[in-house]
């Protein structure tokens, strides 16, 4: 196969699997050393730099880091990358000094409807350089759906006052309490853009008889939490169903829970592995003594008098066709669930009716705005969409992804630039060698398994609704765990004028990764080597052509990036470089010039 | 060398063999060796060849005397026994050892200095007495612990790392070996693996007096232009006559190949070495010609590496002793000490004469 083309910043970000798979692409290794280093300020700074809200996510995270961490495919578990991440906002101390100011006013005026973490990741972006930002949005402090729909027992309001504390500082024109409710006249006002991030503000119903007869204690998931979460809703009757497997059904059933819901039971079309709430989400309800009933079907709402006295299932199982799965009914009889109250959270809707038909901005079939990928611009040029509502809803992470690349594309867009046309991705390596065995990084692979989160004990959780359950790494449990980071972005950089093929690194390498063969296509490569590349989202590192006529192939694996093969090699063939890749933000860097 | 141990972790998609084991259940501790030691490589051939022949671990005896190469034992079978012995002395110890407890597989791990010095009387005698052994000499021509000597391998005319140049005549250990009547004698060379892990494997089933001479550079003081055991001059003069497999068992045995290039050779104990002929005209099985060939190439300035002798019907030590089948650790005191009638019957066959 042709040799890897080793100096593209892709090639190398792949490798740092953490980094390639969070949507804002955080330099995981790099705040992960940081921790360990106990330098816990400057770690919150890398993090704050890619992802804005390190104390929020380090909270509320969906992790898409995790499951990509190589530390999962080499023992069980991945590493904590999200705790830790918290771990390092807990710490920080003061870094108010080291945050960005307000640029000088540039003269250019940007509107953004919502304050969620999209819009706010855009204001980030743009204030330093001199925008004049003013932020819309109904409810009346900035935080979106982090404040109105997280419940406070899994995010202190502390933490995401004092994140959009750190964006509110740099002084944009908060407009809170006031909906947008017509993109038409915003346009008319004296704003050279416009960005859209107003999530996906509405809950979907449940469409059964007896609904309506019921309807005033049958409750729509997002909408109850934030009237929980702004004190307008503080009880719930002793017995609940919870309708939904994702997240927020996981935050209403525990939110229950604390405001006196007893019996409290989560209730499931699906079976209980395809569920889409996140696993630890499941496991914590599970904890606090929630059942989650799968495989039922809701059929209709019972009632009395005009109240509410339970629901009917019909039992269903999973078939599968071709791979797709239909629920089909198990034959069984029907169940019958008594319950006082019913929160509904089997999903959200994107909703517009604020965005007139004449104002440019074109829907397609689904009734979601047509939005440029990579730019985030929709078919008004003037109009940008980012988070939930530019795609659908997704989490956090994507939100502030979405963010950086619009706040990208208004800077270019409001300089004259041609937006389609990208930064370059920026990268960095560096040698981390130090002596003949010496590295500047911990190249001494640690064998311990995942560590724990210390959890609030349940009879003092559910009391309190505020109480934070997570109590988090503390300092010697964040080093242990920070310890159990491979190093991904430390890379083997491979020099084949210098290699003499003695095999050494071969022989050496605690996972087998490394083989010197004769070249072949790829697909017949993978299975001639050392052990067999069966990962295909795994890419190889090949090298030309070498003395001996071989080539070296490298399956990137599960290369433990344990320095081993360049300390075995005689030559320094092999050298442990560190990558830092910088994915552009808005301003300077990101203008042609 | 390296100071961290290996990591633990391994792939979890590694071959395992009869036992359950992977290769990495036959390393040993971490090599303390220079960074690219040929002889690091050899140990990851017989980690390699021990894996591939299922060997129980605990079966094994690792025995050596001093110098880099017999280091070496200490970073592979880690559960194996291990003797390091006095400078040139190992194939006496692995004599005793192996009439003690015949059931053991010897491996005797030495270098040019251990063999072809100070132990070459010790040498010649474990062969020319058959005893069933591998002996492995690791030859880099220079003594590396004493910063880059000639050994008495290095041949004439090379050079050494400091720019002086060999006057002395070479020690050819494989010419030895043929002498002293090893039943099976083998060249390779460390960086070449797919030659030498099936040579070790075939030695190790060997009954006999098994000898493979390695050559393996020494990357700090014999790597260099003028050299002639550099990886260089090696791979450019390295004359293979053959490349074997090794096959335990009778059974797979037929293979589709031209006439004349593959030839089995089958053991006395049923294995089967499997000749893939790079030399039409060379025959393993004759030995003066074998002695023959050797010196007209090295007259040639030329390497020769294979399966260069095998005598499939070995002798072995305890044939020729007469000893016990058992092992003297599982004779019981009723064997040790047949009592007093024994002995006066032996003292009578004495007297009778």
């Amino acid at each position: 196969m042709s040799p890897t083309e080793s100096a593209t910043p892709d090639y190398w970000h792949k490798v740092v699997d953490c980094q390639w798979a969070c949507p804002a692409h955080t330099p995981v290794p790099e705040y992960i050393r940081l921790i360990a280093a106990g330098r816990y300020a400057d770690a919150y700074m890398v993090n704050w730099h890619s992802n804005v809200f390190p104390g929020v996510l380090g909270r509320t995270c969906d992790r898409p880091c995790e499951p990509a961490c190589r530390r999962g495919r080499v023992e069980e578990q991945p590493v904590a990358i999200c705790r830790l991440k918290r771990v390092a906002a807990d710490n920080k101390g003061e870094i108010a000094e080291r945050l960005p100011k307000a640029g000088a006013k540039n003269g250019k005026r940007v509107a953004l409807v919502g304050a969620g973490p999209a819009s706010l990741t855009v204001a980030r972006d743009l204030l330093p350089l001199g925008y004049h930002v003013t932020i819309f949005d109904g409810d009346p402090k900035a935080g979106g759906f982090m404040r109105t729909q997280i419940p406070k027992f899994r995010l202190p309001e502390a933490v995401l006052d004092e994140e959009v504390g750190f964006i509110t500082r740099l002084e944009p024109e908060l407009k809170l309490g006031r909906r947008i409710d017509s993109l038409k006249a915003l346009l008319a006002e004296d704003f050279d853009a416009v960005f859209v991030g107003s999530g996906a503000p509405r809950g979907r119903g449940l469409d059964v008889p007896g609904r309506e007869e019921a309807a005033a204690n049958i409750h729509i998931g997002i909408d109850w939490l934030a009237s929980v979460s702004f004190g307008h809703t503080t009880s719930i009757g002793k017995r609940v169903l919870v309708l939904g497997g994702g997240n927020t059904a996981m935050d209403c059933c525990r939110t229950a829970r604390r405001l006196g819901g007893e019996d409290v039971r989560v209730v499931v079309r699906s079976g209980f592995e395809e569920m889409k709430a996140s696993p630890w989400e499941k496991e914590d309800a599970a904890h606090e003594g929630i059942p989650i009933h799968n495989f039922l079907v809701p059929k209709a709402v019972t009632h009395e008098g005009g109240r509410l006295t339970g629901m009917v299932f019909e039992k269903v199982r999973a078939e599968y066709t071709n791979g797709k799965r239909a629920l089909v009914p198990a034959g069984e009889p029907d169940v019958h669930m008594a319950c006082d109250d019913i929160l509904v959270a089997i999903g959200q809707e994107n909703a517009f009716p604020w965005i007139e038909g004449d104002c440019g901005v074109e829907f397609d079939r689904w009734a979601m705005p047509k939005v440029d990928e990579t730019t985030f611009q929709s078919t008004n040029p003037k109009v940008f969409f980012g988070g939930d509502a530019a795609f659908g809803p997704k989490n956090i992470i994507w939100a502030v992804a979405h963010g950086h690349g619009a706040a990208v594309s208004i800077d270019r867009f409001l300089s004259g630039a041609d937006i389609a046309e990208r930064p370059p991705v920026a990268m960095a390596m560096t040698s981390q060698k130090m002596g003949i065995h010496e590295w500047s990084y911990d190249n001494d692979i640690n064998a311990a398994l995942r560590h724990k989160v210390p959890h609030l004990e349940n009879a003092i959780a559910l009391k309190d609704i505020r109480a934070e359950v997570e109590l988090g790494y503390d300092a010697k449990l964040g080093y242990a765990e920070a310890r159990r980071c491979l190093n991904c972005d430390v890379q083997t950089v491979f020099a084949p004028k210098l290699c003499i093929e003695c095999d050494a690194c071969v022989d050496i390498c605690p996972m087998d990764c490394i083989t010197f063969t004769a070249d072949g296509p790829e697909q017949d490569l993978r299975t001639r080597l050392t052990a067999p590349a069966v990962n295909l989202e795994q890419d190889l590192y090949v090298s030309p052509a070498l003395k001996t006529g071989r080539i070296m192939a490298k399956d990137e694996d599960v290369c433990l990036h344990c320095g081993l093969c360049a300390e075995r090699c005689p030559t320094g063939a092999w050298d442990m470089q560190k990558t830092l890749i910088e994915i552009p933000q808005a301003g300077a860097s990101c203008q042609n010039r | 060398m390296s100071y961290l141990a290996k990591p633990k972790f391994r792939h979890k998609g590694l071959e395992q063999n009869a036992l359950g084991f992977t290769h990495r259940d036959y390393e040993g501790a971490i090599s303390t060796l220079c960074a690219g030691c040929g002889h690091d490589s050899i140990s990851a051939a017989l980690i390699q060849a021990c894996f591939e022949l299922d060997i129980e671990p605990h079966r094994v005896a690792k025995l050596s005397g001093i110098g880099c190469s017999s280091k070496t034992p200490d970073y592979l079978l880690g559960q194996s026994h291990g003797f390091n012995s006095v400078h040139g002395r190992m194939p006496s110890v692995l004599t005793g050892a192996n009439l003690a407890n015949r059931e053991l597989i010897y491996l005797g791990i030495s270098g040019d200095g251990d063999s072809a010095s100070i132990g070459i009387g010790q040498f010649v005698h474990a062969v020319r007495r058959g005893v069933n052994m591998m002996y492995v000499c690791e030859n880099n021509g220079v003594y590396g612990l004493t910063k880059g000597q000639f050994s008495a391998t290095a041949d004439t005319g090379s050079k050494s790392k400091a720019g002086g140049i060999n006057a002395d005549s070479p020690i050819d250990l494989v010419s030895l070996a043929l002498i002293a009547g090893a039943t099976f004698v083998a060249r390779s060379f460390s960086g070449d693996k797919t030659q030498l892990v099936p040579l070790l494997k075939a030695g190790i089933a060997h009954k006999g007096a098994a000898v493979i001479d390695v050559v393996s550079p020494c990357i700090a003081f014999n790597n260099h232009a003028g050299s002639t055991k550099s990886f260089d001059f090696v791979r450019a003069h390295n004359e293979a006559v053959n490349r074997l497999d090794f096959l335990e068992g009778r059974e797979a045995i037929k293979l589709d190949q031209a006439p004349g290039t593959v030839e089995d050779v089958v053991q006395h104990d049923g294995s089967v070495i499997r000749l893939h002929k790079i030399r039409d005209d060379y025959d393993p099985r004759d030995r003066v010609k074998a002695m023959d060939y050797l010196q007209q190439r090295h007259a040639a300035g030329e390497m020769v590496t294979g399966l260069l002798y095998l005598d499939p019907e070995p002798r072995d030590l305890h044939a020729g002793l007469n000893t016990v089948k058992a092992p003297l650790n599982r004779l019981d005191e009723r064997a040790l000490c047949p009592g007093a009638a024994a002995l006066t019957a032996l003292n009578d066959e004495y007297r009778a004469g």
